[in-house]
C-alpha cells in the first residue's frame, strides 16, 4: 500500500526549478511529504510506514521526495507539518493540525462547499467546508478503530491476508449482503470467526470489512454537498469508494494522491506562510 | 519555546488552608466522641446538616481530588472487579476503588489515615442515581444509616408540586437525622445557614461572572479548582471570606487589565463535566492557543439564587430543583444559549464524558440545535471525568486545536 523507500513513485509534474514548500503528514500508520514549487505545482511526494522513529520518517519521507527531483534540501522555503506527529518534524517552522491540512488540501482540488472523509490509519475524520472554502465543522470518530484503516488490518490478519490484497478479495465477493454490525473490533472479528465457522469465504468477509468501514464514517458526522475522500484507505482501497458511492447514491470525489492530501493542505499552508493560530 | 504556565491566583493560598482545615475537621468529627460527621452528595441538604451540628464532608469532591492526582484510574478497576461497570459513574468506581485498595489522596495532601467514616450518610439524586448507589455501598460496609433525597428528572417549570414533594422529602429525614445528632433541629440556626449559603451561591456568581469581562480575568480550569469552597463549604462563613477575597483579586485583575489568558484571541463555553486528570494540559494548551474557555455550566451549578432564609425548606427544595442537570432540554438549551451571550462565547466546547450520562448533553442533538440557533459553532470530544481509559490526549489535543484554528478561519 505504500512505498517502502526504494523505488520513489513519479510525481506528476515536471521537477521544477527554484523554491520550494514542503508539508509533511506525520500520521499514525503513514508519513508523508508533498512538495509544491512556488506556483502552486505538486512537483514531488513520498509516503512511508510512519513506525516507531517518526522523527526518522520525516526526514526520510522529505529527502526521497527531494531526491525524486533532483533538488537540494536547500531549495525548500518553508515546512509546515501535520499529523499526530507533527510537533516532532525536523526544520517545521509551523505546525497545522490534520483536520486544517486534509481540508485545505481536499478544497484545493474541489473548490466548492463540500464534506471531507478522511479514512486515516487510527481515525477517521468528517469535515464540513463553506463553498468559499471556509470550514463549517468537523467530527472525528470515538476513541475507537471502527471505521479506520487500523479496522481493516486487524480483519486481514483475521483472515490471514494482505492488507494490499483485501481489495481485491473484496472484488471477488459474490454475496455481499454479509454484513459486521459491531462498533468493536474486537468483537467485529469475533462475528468474522464466526461467519467463517458458519462457512462464509474470505471474499465476502473481505466485502464485509469494507461495508462496515464506510457505516462506520458515514455514522461520524453529517455529510453535505459532494463528498470528498481523502487517506490511504481511499487511495488503495476503491472497493470502499464503490460502498459509498452505492450508500450515498453519488460516487464521492477522489483527489489525486489522496493519501497525501493532509500533506498537501500542510504544503499549501506553508506556500501562504500560514502555521499555529 | 517551553509552554506557557496558567497565571496563578494568589487567593488559592488560602483556600489551601481552609481546605486542609475542612478535611481535619472531617476527620476529627468521624472520631471524636460529641461530634457526628455527614457525608452529603455535592448538591445535597448540606445547610439542613451544617444546622443540626454535623461537619460534612462531601465525596464527590475526594473522587475528584482521585481523578486531578491520577491516581482515580490505578482504583477504578478494583471497583469494575467487584461488580460495579466500568460504564458507570467513575466518581463511584474510583472512590470505592481507593476504598478497597486503603488509598485516599487525603493521606499526602492534609496527613488524614484515611477517608472519614461517617454518622449518617444523605444523598439527592439531583446529580444521578449513582450517588444513591455510591453512598449505599458505604451503608453496607459500615452499617451506617442512609437517608436522602430522590429528585425529579427533565424538569420543565419547577411547579409548587416539585417544590413541596421535596422538600417533603427534606422534613421527612429531619427525625433520623436529630436521632444521629443527638439535637433537635434548631430553625433559627436552619435560618442562618441558609442565609449564609445563599452569600456563598451570590458570591460564586460574581466571581465567575468576572470571566464576562474582555479580557477575562479568570478561565474555566482556574474556576474547577476554585469552586472547591462553594462545594464543600457552603452555608459556612469561611467560604464567603474567601470568595470575598479572590473577587477582590479578580476585579484587580480587569482594573489592571491583566488577562488569564495574555493576548485572548477567541472566548470558549465549556458544557459537561472537567477531565480531572487533564486540568493542566487543558488549561496550557488553550494558553498556547490564546483561548480562554471563560464559562461553564458545571462551575455555574453550585449557583443557588432560590435559597432563602424565610423559608428554608422550600426554598432549598426549589434551589436543588432548579439545578441545571435535572432540567428538560428546552431549559437547558435557553440556559446555555443565555449563558453564551452574557460571555461573548465564540464557540462551545462538549465534554461527552463516558462513565456521566447525565452532564454529557450533547447525545441528543443538542450540540447541532444549539450551533444552528446562535451561529457559533461547537466542538465535541469524547473522554471522562475520572477513568483516563476512556480519554485520548492525541485526540483531544487535535480536536481543540482544529477547532480553534476553525475560528480563526472565521
Amino acid at each position: 500500500m505504500m512505498s517502502e523507500d526504494t523505488a520513489p513513485p513519479r510525481s506528476p509534474e515536471a521537477p521544477p526549478a527554484g523554491r520550494l514548500y514542503a508539508g509533511i503528514d506525520v500520521g499514525s500508520a503513514a508519513t508523508k511529504a508533498v512538495l509544491l514549487s512556488e506556483d502552486g505545482r505538486l512537483v514531488g511526494h513520498h509516503v512511508r510506514r510512519s513506525g516507531a522513529d517518526l522523527v526518522a520518517a520525516a526526514e526520510t519521507v522529505l529527502d526521497l521526495a527531494l531526491a525524486e527531483i533532483g533538488a537540494p534540501r536547500s531549495s525548500i522555503v518553508r515546512i509546515v507539518s501535520t499529523g499526530f506527529g507533527r510537533t516532532v518534524v525536523p526544520g517545521a517552522q509551523q505546525t497545522r493540525t490534520e483536520i486544517a491540512c486534509h481540508a485545505r488540501g481536499a478544497y484545493h482540488h474541489f473548490p466548492m462547499a463540500i464534506t471531507v472523509i478522511d479514512v486515516g490509519g487510527q481515525d477517521n475524520k468528517v469535515i464540513r467546508l463553506a463553498a468559499d472554502g471556509r470550514q463549517l465543522g468537523f467530527r472525528m470518530n470515538r476513541k475507537c478503530a471502527a471505521g479506520t484503516g487500523a479496522f481493516l488490518e486487524e480483519i486481514a490478519h483475521r483472515l490471514d491476508v494482505g492488507l494490499g490484497e483485501l481489495d481485491l478479495l473484496a472484488r471477488q465477493a459474490e454475496n455481499r449482503s454479509i454484513r459486521i454490525g459491531s462498533y468493536c473490533t474486537v468483537f467485529a472479528a469475533t462475528e468474522v470467526l464466526s461467519r467463517i465457522r458458519a462457512g462464509a469465504g474470505l471474499p465476502e468477509l473481505a466485502y464485509a470489512a469494507f461495508e462496515s468501514v464506510a457505516q462506520r464514517v458515514l455514522e461520524t458526522g453529517h455529510a453535505e454537498g459532494p463528498i470528498v475522500l481523502t487517506g490511504g484507505v481511499a487511495e488503495h482501497s476503491p472497493m470502499l469508494v464503490e460502498i459509498l458511492d452505492q450508500k450515498l447514491g453519488t460516487p464521492p470525489l477522489v483527489p489525486p494522491f489522496a493519501q497525501c492530501c493532509g500533506a498537501l493542505g500542510a504544503a499549501l499552508f506553508a506556500r501562504d506562510g500560514g502555521g499555529t493560530p | 519555546m517551553p509552554d506557557a504556565k496558567p497565571k496563578p491566583i494568589e487567593t488559592a493560598k488560602m483556600m489551601k488552608r481552609i481546605m486542609a482545615d475542612h478535611f481535619r475537621e472531617a476527620d476529627a468529627a468521624s472520631r471524636e466522641a460529641g461530634k457526628k460527621l455527614a457525608w452529603c452528595t455535592s448538591v445535597g441538604p448540606a445547610e439542613l446538616l451544617h444546622a443540626m451540628g454535623f461537619t460534612v464532608y462531601f465525596p464527590e469532591n475526594h473522587a475528584a481530588m482521585l481523578g486531578a492526582t491520577r491516581t482515580a484510574t490505578d482504583h477504578i478497576p478494583k471497583a469494575n472487579a467487584i461488580g460495579y461497570s466500568p460504564d458507570i459513574c467513575s466518581y463511584l468506581t474510583a472512590d470505592v476503588g481507593a476504598h478497597l485498595a486503603g488509598k485516599t489522596p487525603l493521606q499526602d495532601a492534609y496527613g488524614l489515615t484515611g477517608i472519614p467514616k461517617p454518622h449518617v450518610l444523605v444523598y439527592n439524586t439531583n446529580q444521578c442515581r449513582d450517588v444513591k448507589d455510591w453512598f449505599a455501598f458505604y451503608a453496607r460496609k459500615w452499617n451506617v444509616p442512609l437517608v436522602g433525597v430522590e429528585s425529579f428528572r427533565g424538569v420543565g417549570d419547577v411547579t409548587k408540586e416539585h417544590v413541596d414533594s421535596i422538600a417533603g422529602q427534606l422534613r421527612a429525614m429531619v427525625p433520623e437525622l436529630e436521632r444521629i445528632a443527638g439535637r433537635k433541629l434548631d430553625l433559627d440556626r436552619f435560618r442562618e445557614v441558609v442565609k449564609e449559603s445563599r452569600e456563598t451561591s451570590r458570591l460564586w456568581r460574581e466571581t465567575l461572572e468576572t470571566a464576562a469581562h474582555k479580557p477575562s480575568p479568570l478561565t474555566f480550569f482556574d474556576g474547577t479548582i476554585h469552586m472547591g469552597p462553594a462545594v464543600v463549604l457552603r452555608g459556612l462563613p469561611v467560604a464567603n471570606e474567601y470568595y470575598r477575597a479572590l473577587l477582590q483579586e479578580l476585579r484587580g485583575r480587569i482594573d489592571g487589565k491583566v488577562a488569564a489568558v495574555d493576548g485572548e484571541r477567541h472566548r470558549l463555553y465549556w458544557d459537561g463535566m472537567p477531565v480531572w486528570g487533564r486540568l493542566r494540559e487543558m488549561a496550557v494548551q488553550f494558553l498556547g492557543l490564546k483561548t480562554c474557555v471563560v464559562a461553564s455550566t458545571y462551575c455555574s451549578s453550585w449557583i443557588f439564587d432560590a435559597l432563602d432564609p424565610a423559608e428554608p425548606f422550600e426554598s432549598m427544595a426549589r434551589a436543588y430543583t432548579e439545578l441545571f442537570i435535572v432540567r428538560d432540554d428546552q431549559y437547558k438549551e435557553r440556559y446555555i444559549r443565555r449563558m453564551c451571550e452574557q460571555f461573548s462565547a465564540d464557540g462551545i466546547i462538549w465534554h461527552d464524558a463516558k462513565t456521566c450520562p447525565n452532564n454529557s448533553n450533547n447525545r441528543y442533538g443538542m450540540p447541532e440545535r444549539l450551533s444552528q440557533a446562535l451561529g457559533r459553532p461547537f466542538v465535541a470530544f469524547n473522554g471522562d471525568l475520572n477513568d483516563l481509559r476512556c480519554y485520548s490526549d492525541e485526540q483531544v489535543k487535535t480536536q481543540f486545536e482544529a477547532f480553534v484554528e476553525q475560528l480563526a478561519g472565521g
